[in-house]
């Protein structure tokens, strides 16, 4: 009887300071989101006074119309819904750029046993360890040379290629047991054939979290839309968006601002919850 | 339906031979059983014939035509892998289906085949499910339809019964061979189960070190081994192997102990060092022979094997009828015409001359 209050009282104590932990968590994660859709609801001076209200105003429909349709900012910039499109279409080319790329790279470095196969392999992996940054003025000056600065080929072509996702999926292949291959050539499948009908619906879970991970990833790209676009029909919600907050004592529309950073946000967050499912799926099991 | 011809078949991983030669002529509709220890090069040769690995040299002939340089796919063969290599994505019937639908065949001609196929192995009834909802056997099926569907010249099997438990093993074994009787179609099983092996096949392979130890029905593999590898694995208990002395004009071979043995003919000069073999179920009770020292009875019921020692220390394995036998000092005949004689170097068997 006694021992088994104890108990109860452990275990009532345990859930208590793990929940205690799990709230201070998303309270911490939460907060500046919480900021930030409370600052879009209210009007620019109530933010430009300083202090920031914690209840939402009412100025959400006017501030998201102007986001929308004006922009904001000091140079009263691009609207946001052309930056949306701008960036969904450099994000979905990005994500199945280097979808395609990297699995048709894989089926080659994996099923076919070519000279130099593994220089191939060796020299995708090396890429890996140069990030963007350290080649980006090469890269800028190619794009130069290739007339392809802002343009939204010049913004997606450097970022398609993907040590990444290739070393991913060859690893994925490797685990595709020999018997298939050799039961596909039995039955008169052709390379061709084996990657539709095998290879690739068997990848389809790896796919699709590897398509969440590279649209996100193609969606906050900053540094190189930053350098390659400087047209402003052409110009990217993320870059944007830091644009549109000027320096030193300007007056910042902060509350545009705010809801154009809730804007930039939803894409991204829909594609995490509709995919959700087969992520997880993608990272946990194979469909063998 | 076709003929098989192997001639000569040499294959080298690198500086590693693994067939030293392999000959072989399968006739029409013949179930043709290659067995072997594992490393001994048998599925090798199979996957060879099947075009997934390129020999060495040689000449692989299917229906009289030369097939050594065509792809898998342009032998028309079908093949049940050991661990049936279903596509997981596709259901029963796509992967039944798979074959033909690359090949081209109009689609109500896949239908019908697959259906026909499917309800001579009892699984119409599944053709909607994926092969991960399917139990052991049922995969197995569907191996064995997806090479049914094909109407193939030649099926393949390797090893295709080692994945199911013993119980399945048995019964798909039995099935396997009825299939076969029926449908006629020249056949290749790959299998290392001796028992399967000798059940299975109208003639064996028995495959050693990368040769073809011996070619011949199973109970002329059991009656007559070519040599005390055959001899040792085919059989269980396994053979026993009693070293001798030829003598008495090469009739009679005399072993350590002082223990001389009459053989069934004259089996070389005198002096001649020889193997003899004897199945433990030929050994009889009585005087006159050997006496081993009974170690270790095991009773199977109406039958009992009993493992002991001869006095000079070698193993003797003999399986008498009776559950009942005591431990301890027994004496064992060896009836003359069930004694196998090797020759002691070689391990080469030798015939008996009258």
């Amino acid at each position: 009887m006694d021992l088994a209050e104890k108990t109860r009282r452990r275990r009532r104590r345990e859930a208590v300071v793990t929940h205690l932990c799990l709230i201070l968590g998303v309270l911490i994660f939460a907060f500046p989101i919480y900021l930030t859709i409370i600052g879009s609801t209210h009007d620019v001076n109530t933010i430009g006074r300083g202090d920031v209200p914690m209840v939402p105003g009412g100025e959400a429909v006017a501030n998201y119309t102007q986001a929308w349709e004006a922009g904001g900012g000091r140079y009263m910039g691009t609207p946001a819904g052309r930056m949306l499109a701008n960036s969904l279409v450099m994000a979905l080319l990005i994500a199945f750029g280097k979808i395609a790329i990297s699995l048709t790279s894989a089926y080659a470095v994996v099923f076919f046993r070519f000279p130099g196969r593994m220089v191939c392999f060796w020299l995708i992996f090396i890429t890996l360890m140069l990030p963007v940054e350290v080649r980006i003025i090469p890269t800028f000056q190619v794009m130069v040379d290739l007339q392809l600065i802002n343009t939204m080929t010049g913004l997606v072509v450097p970022l398609i290629a993907s040590a990444t996702a290739t070393l991913l999926f060859r690893q994925f292949f490797l685990t595709i047991p020999d018997e298939y291959v050799e039961a596909a050539k039995i039955d008169g499948a052709g390379p061709l054939r084996f990657f539709r009908d095998v290879v690739l619906p068997l990848s389809v879970t790896n796919v699709a979290a590897l398509f969440v991970i590279l649209f996100i990833y193609g969606w906050n790209q900053y540094l190189w839309p930053l350098l390659i676009v400087n047209d402003r029909s052409l110009e990217t919600i993320v870059v944007g968006l830091t644009k549109m907050i000027g320096g030193g004592d300007s007056q910042n529309e902060w509350n545009v601002i705010m809801a154009t950073a809730v804007y930039a946000l939803l894409p991204p967050v829909a594609v995490v919850l509709l995919m959700q499912r087969w992520f997880v799926k993608g990272l946990t099991e194979t469909e063998k | 339906m076709a003929t098989l011809y192997l001639q000569d078949i040499r294959k080298s991983f690198g500086p590693t031979q693994v067939l030293h030669g392999v000959s072989l002529d399968v006739a029409d509709g013949e179930m043709i059983v290659i067995v072997g220890a594992s490393g001994c090069g048998k599925s090798t040769l199979l996957r060879i014939v099947a075009g997934l690995e390129t020999q060495t040299s040689g000449q692989v002939v299917i229906g009289g035509q030369d097939v050594s340089g065509l792809e898998p796919a342009d032998r028309d063969v079908a093949m049940v892998f050991q661990n049936y290599a279903l596509y997981p994505h596709m259901s029963v019937f796509g992967n039944m289906a798979y074959g033909l639908k690359i090949r081209g065949v109009p689609k109500a001609e896949i239908e019908r085949r697959v259906k026909e196929a499917a309800e001579l192995l009892g699984i119409g009834a599944l053709l909607e499910r994926r092969p991960r909802q399917l139990s052991g056997g049922q995969r197995q099926r569907v191996a064995m339809g997806r090479a049914i569907v094909r109407e193939p010249k030649l099926f393949l099997f390797d090893e295709p019964l080692s994945n199911l438990d013993a119980k399945l093993r048995v019964q798909m074994r039995a099935e396997i061979r009825r299939l076969q009787r029926r449908l006629g179609v020249t056949s290749l099983f790959v299998t290392h189960d001796q028992v399967e092996a000798m059940t299975l096949g109208d003639r064996l392979v028995v495959m050693h070190g990368g040769h073809a130890a011996q070619i011949a029905t199973p109970m002329e593999i059991w009656a007559k081994p070519a040599d005390t590898y055959v001899a040792g694995f085919i059989g269980s208990p396994a053979m026993n192997f009693l070293r001798g002395t030829l003598s008495h004009g090469g009739v009679v071979a005399t072993l350590p102990g002082g223990v001389s043995v009459p053989l069934p003919g004259r089996a070389g000069a005198d002096g001649n060092e020889v193997l003899i073999g004897i199945r433990p179920e030929h050994l009889r009770p009585g005087v006159g022979g050997l006496s081993p020292v009974i170690e270790l009875v095991e009773p199977l019921g109406s039958e009992s094997v009993l493992h002991g020692r001869l006095p000079d220390g070698s193993p003797l394995t003999a399986r008498l009828p009776g559950a009942v036998h005591p431990e301890g000092a027994l004496a064992l005949t060896l009836p003359p015409e069930s004694l196998h004689v090797f020759d002691a170097g070689s391990g080469k068997r030798i015939e008996a001359v009258a």
